[in-house]
């Protein structure tokens, strides 16, 4: 029997507040414990929770980016349970009036493109951490993160690969870049991901068992994790078989999952709407208004840059993978370098660079009018290519400037044809053998002579003129 | 000059004359907490030395002082936070909590001059209707030691009363405030939702809690309430005010101007007495004290209007799971883990948890955890916390329809005067069924006092109900106000509570 994944995602997403979402404390990453905190986050006797409007404000802007309808009348629930990383024994979310429902992304894979349903965004605040000491046996918490804001985006179970997963991640990724609301650092806990799954027989209708998987800390993880828990829901079923409906625990050492708790060992959170938050109003002119000034996302921008500038599709989406470098191709296009040079300059020697130092776009010291005037430099034949790869590796790092590297170093393109040709003759007069190599048909022997030609102009001249002029000497 | 015999109002008055040095009124509230309150248990915590600290700091400031209350020894309930005196909540689990910040109104009564004698016996977690579920033993009703002085605010209630300090801070979830007054003599008023701030009050029903004043009189309620009331961005419930904070749409409180409004005046104001009140279950006493209440303001210029109120019988039931519901999330915080008592040995964390809930906390309160975690469980939610908010709607309509008809309601406060101590403990139906007349009001949100109208045939005191509309905090005071000028119930003490 052919057999069919069914994966549905909710995705926990820590928002880039400064401030958390129900008092002034900060949400710095980080610190020593219990330094980021307060009575408030501390869930101390007598204190009360005050919305921060950034939090909402960002849900919002989320939620328009994937395509939801945002609910002008929300509010906040009470999830209760016990554990000593939630110091109120509750944590405040959204289960009965979320922000944001029913929404929609698109996905491109291998097979082709996709839409993925959105079935809510709600917003919440996050618990704290337990540290556990086998030493001396002590759990200690720490909780400067209880507070830190979080949007969870949950999905219909719309995926059918691992592949698309990845694909949806990495888009919601982007998109929440671009909005500025999330950094979305897997390590660093800010983009956390539980998948549920399901297997059934291809072309049935009925979703099978699901499961709920937790602890999956990188997209690689992910993967990994989809495919295992797949093979062993229909070996199980295969073997006849029943999948539990029950949480499981992926462990990357063992690469395999756990069981945690079944269904039956389930909470009842005993949700009820948070009586010390006011139900939220939101204003539609207010809506409306963060709808036009959400920036542009990376699909427009691809689609506006393979329309205006014809840049392949790869190019389009590589440049816009990262809100920082279609910074920098839109800055050096604003600047008048040619589209194509520009995002070839990207694609090649930036990207290059950046992989060479382990760096991400937004940290880099580069700007547009350095890598323009680079750019500049070759079109208006000053200097060549090569060359020119080569200040741009001086420069890189600091951002240094362009013309004054040129002058200092002395590369400025040597366009002198006289020069050039006399060059060329000496290189032919002291390599006779190369000479009568490539006139008995080594093509091999010209390259040898244009390299030494070049040399002798310490690289400086356009490798085209030096070609010809050498043809034009043998002949 | 019989300090005792003196309002908060008149006391702070000879204060600022300097007739009555503010050691002098610390002094004599301490003697006062000295002679009596090792039989009425009101106080939990007497804070003596910081209040007569206090009290030099402030005599240096009287020339300048703005307050009408500056200076005025009061007491607080041991459920509001004070930032460096041990905040218990009548409770074991909370014994050993100190607070490291005071809540919003212990701020705002510092500002005017307030000095504070200590921390006032409660209901544990103010759960409860006679002030006997306290962990630090019952409190003693003054005039009759034998009675309970009703609760939550029994500690607040009997203080006023025996003159342990001028006035008290009480809360009210569903009658807390005003029982207790009713039951021991005093003025009492829990005002309207979300005027003042609960920031620091350790929460048992956070929709239905409010703070307010336990006082000799109407015009200290409105002193008091007038360095009370006001917006607070702490609380997010907090409502904002007429001048600085209201952005011009939705509900809008008047601040800070109840005492000048206390003009004794009710010619033409109409007074409704809603009939279900004044049915069967109800006291002969308790009711002929409320009707002569009525024909005092008759005397005095007011229209009594009869009118009908058919959902009462609703309020009990809706409030005890919208309570109880919220109560249950409200003090789950409490395991033992951050702050407050552990239990001594435990294996492991659901052992932790099981044991020191268990043994930190009273009958009463996991009675109402147990019955609130019951009606918010999935499969439950439905048939009763969902009812109980329907049924919460439904009585706030029946008030909105009652007040297109009159200006205020006059009811009873209790069906009948204070219980004998131990009566309601195995009962506590009965002592649920006990709270109809005042629960509906904080399902409302209203603002509403208690103020003293009688004694039975014991010579227990009887207390009378004025509920206003949303902010008409003015008009019930300044009702109360003028039965007070006609009346001397208020002015009547327990005896043998006379303080030096």
């Amino acid at each position: 029997m052919t057999w069919e994944t069914v994966i549905g995602l909710e995705t926990h997403v820590e928002l880039a507040t400064k401030t958390k979402i129900f008092c002034s404390c900060t949400t710095e990453f980080g610190g020593a414990p219990n330094t980021h905190c307060c009575p408030v986050c501390t869930g101390m006797p007598g204190t009360l929770p005050v919305l921060n409007k950034k939090v909402l404000e960002f849900a919002v802007k989320a939620g328009l980016a994937l395509n939801c309808a945002i609910t002008r009348h929300s509010r906040f629930d009470r999830k209760n349970y016990f554990y000593p990383d939630l110091p109120k024994a509750y944590q405040i979310s959204q289960l009965y009036l979320p922000i944001a429902r029913d929404g929609a992304v698109d996905i491109r894979t291998g097979p082709g493109d996709k839409t993925i349903r959105i079935h809510e965004l709600h917003m919440e605040e996050d618990a704290g951490k337990l540290v556990h000491d086998p030493w001396l046996n002590q759990t200690r918490a720490d909780y400067n993160r209880c507070g830190v804001p979080l949007i969870e985006i949950v999905t219909e179970p719309d995926f059918r690969t691992a592949d698309e997963v990845i694909a949806y991640l990495e888009k919601l990724k982007e998109t929440l870049a671009y909005l500025g609301v999330s950094d979305c650092k897997m390590q660093e806990g800010s983009l956390r991901c539980d998948v549920n799954l399901s297997v059934r027989p291809q072309g049935s209708l009925e979703l099978g068992t699901r499961t709920e998987m937790k602890n999956l800390s990188s997209f690689k993880a992910i993967a990994r994790a989809i495919q295992y828990e797949a093979r062993r829901q229909i070996e199980l079923i295969e073997e006849g078989g029943r999948v539990a409906q029950e949480t499981r625990r992926w462990d990357e050492n063992k690469d395999a999952s756990f069981a945690m708790r079944s269904k039956e060992e389930a909470q009842d959170y005993r949700y009820f709407p948070e009586p010390d938050l006011p139900p939220i109003e939101l204003d539609p002119d207010c809506v409306d208004a963060l709808r036009a000034a959400q920036p542009e996302l990376a699909e427009e921008k691809r689609a506006r840059y393979q329309a205006d500038y014809g840049l392949s599709d790869y190019n389009c989406r590589m440049i816009t993978s990262d809100q920082a470098l279609a910074a920098l191709f839109e800055g050096l296009v604003a600047l008048g370098a040619p589209p194509r040079q520009g995002a070839n300059w990207i694609m090649g020697e930036v990207l290059g660079a950046l992989s060479q130092h382990a760096m991400e776009p937004k940290d880099m010291a580069l700007t547009a009018p350095t890598l323009a005037r680079l750019i500049a430099l070759v079109g208006e034949g000053k200097l060549n290519r090569n060359t020119a790869v080569k200040v741009f590796e001086a420069v890189f790092d600091t951002d240094g400037d362009v013309d004054a590297y040129v002058r200092a170093h002395g590369l400025e393109q040597v366009n002198d044809g006289a020069l050039v040709r006399e060059v060329c003759a000496r290189v032919l007069e002291a390599n006779p053998q190369s000479v009568s190599d490539y006139r008995g048909g080594k093509e091999k022997a010209f390259g040898f002579l244009v390299g030494q030609a070049m040399g002798e102009l310490k690289g400086r001249a356009d490798p085209q003129a030096v070609n010809q002029a050498l043809r034009a000497l043998l002949e | 000059m019989k300090l005792r015999e003196l309002t908060a109002l008149e006391l702070g008055a000879v204060i600022k004359k300097g007739e009555v040095c503010v050691r002098e009124a610390v002094q004599a509230a301490l003697d006062a907490v000295a002679a009596q309150d090792g039989a009425l248990n009101a106080f939990i915590t007497v804070a003596g030395e910081r209040a007569l600290c206090r009290a030099d700091k402030l005599q240096a400031g009287v020339k300048d002082a703005q307050s009408p209350l500056y200076g005025v020894p009061m007491a607080i309930k041991d459920n509001i936070c004070t930032r460096g005196v041990r905040t218990t909540c009548a409770s074991k689990i909370l014994g050993d909590f100190t607070p490291p910040y005071d809540a919003a109104v212990v701020e705002q009564l510092a500002d005017a001059g307030a000095v504070s004698l200590g921390k006032l016996n409660m209901d544990e977690f103010a759960m409860g209707s006679t002030s006997e579920t306290s962990y630090y033993g019952p409190v003693k009703n003054p005039w009759d030691l034998a009675r309970a002085p009703g609760g939550s605010s029994g500690g607040a209630a009997a203080a006023v009363a025996a003159g342990m300090g001028w006035y008290a801070i009480g809360s009210d979830t569903g009658g807390s405030i005003r029982q207790p007054a009713a039951h021991c003599g005093v003025t009492g008023m829990k005002p309207t939702y979300g005027t003042v701030s609960r920031y620091g009050l350790i929460a048992y029903a956070s929709s239905l809690d409010q703070i307010g004043p336990l006082c000799r009189d109407a015009a200290d309620c409105a002193a008091v309430l007038d360095v009370l009331m006001g917006h607070d961005c702490r609380d997010a419930t907090s409502l904002p005010g007429l001048d600085s904070d209201w952005n011009g749409s939705g509900p809008r409180a008047d601040y800070g101007h109840l005492l000048e409004r206390l003009t004794g005046d009710v010619r033409g104001m109409r007074i409704g007495l809603p009939a279900q009140c004044f049915g069967d279950g109800l006291d002969g006493a308790v009711r002929a004290a409320v009707l002569g209440a009525a024909q005092v303001l008759k005397g005095r210029g007011a229209e009594i209007v009869e009118l009908s109120f058919p959902v009462l019988e609703y309020a009990v039931p809706a409030y005890y799971i919208i309570a109880a519901a919220e109560a249950s999330s409200n003090l789950s915080r409490f395991d033992g883990v951050k702050y407050g008592w552990r239990a001594e040995e435990y294996d492991g964390l659901a052992d932790l948890y099981r044991k020191t809930r268990t043994q930190g906390f009273g009958r009463e309160v996991k009675r109402r955890i147990l019955l609130g975690t019951f009606v918010l469980s999935s499969g439950y939610y439905d048939a009763y916390y969902k009812k109980a908010l329907q049924a919460k709607a439904v009585i706030k309509d029946a008030f909105d329809r009652a007040f297109e008809g009159c200006d205020l309601l006059l009811t009873p406060v209790t069906p009948s005067p204070a219980p004998r101590l131990g009566d309601s403990l195995g009962d506590p139906l009965s002592m649920y069924l006990g709270d109809i007349y005042t629960v509906s009001v904080n399902l409302a949100g209203l603002p509403a006092l208690s103020m003293p109208c009688g004694l039975d045939a014991e010579g227990m005191p009887i207390g009378a109900q004025l509920i206003a509309p949303h902010f008409g905090e003015g008009a019930a005071l300044s009702a109360a106000h003028a039965f007070q000028l006609d009346t001397d119930w208020h002015r009547r003490a327990p005896k043998g509570g006379e303080a030096p």
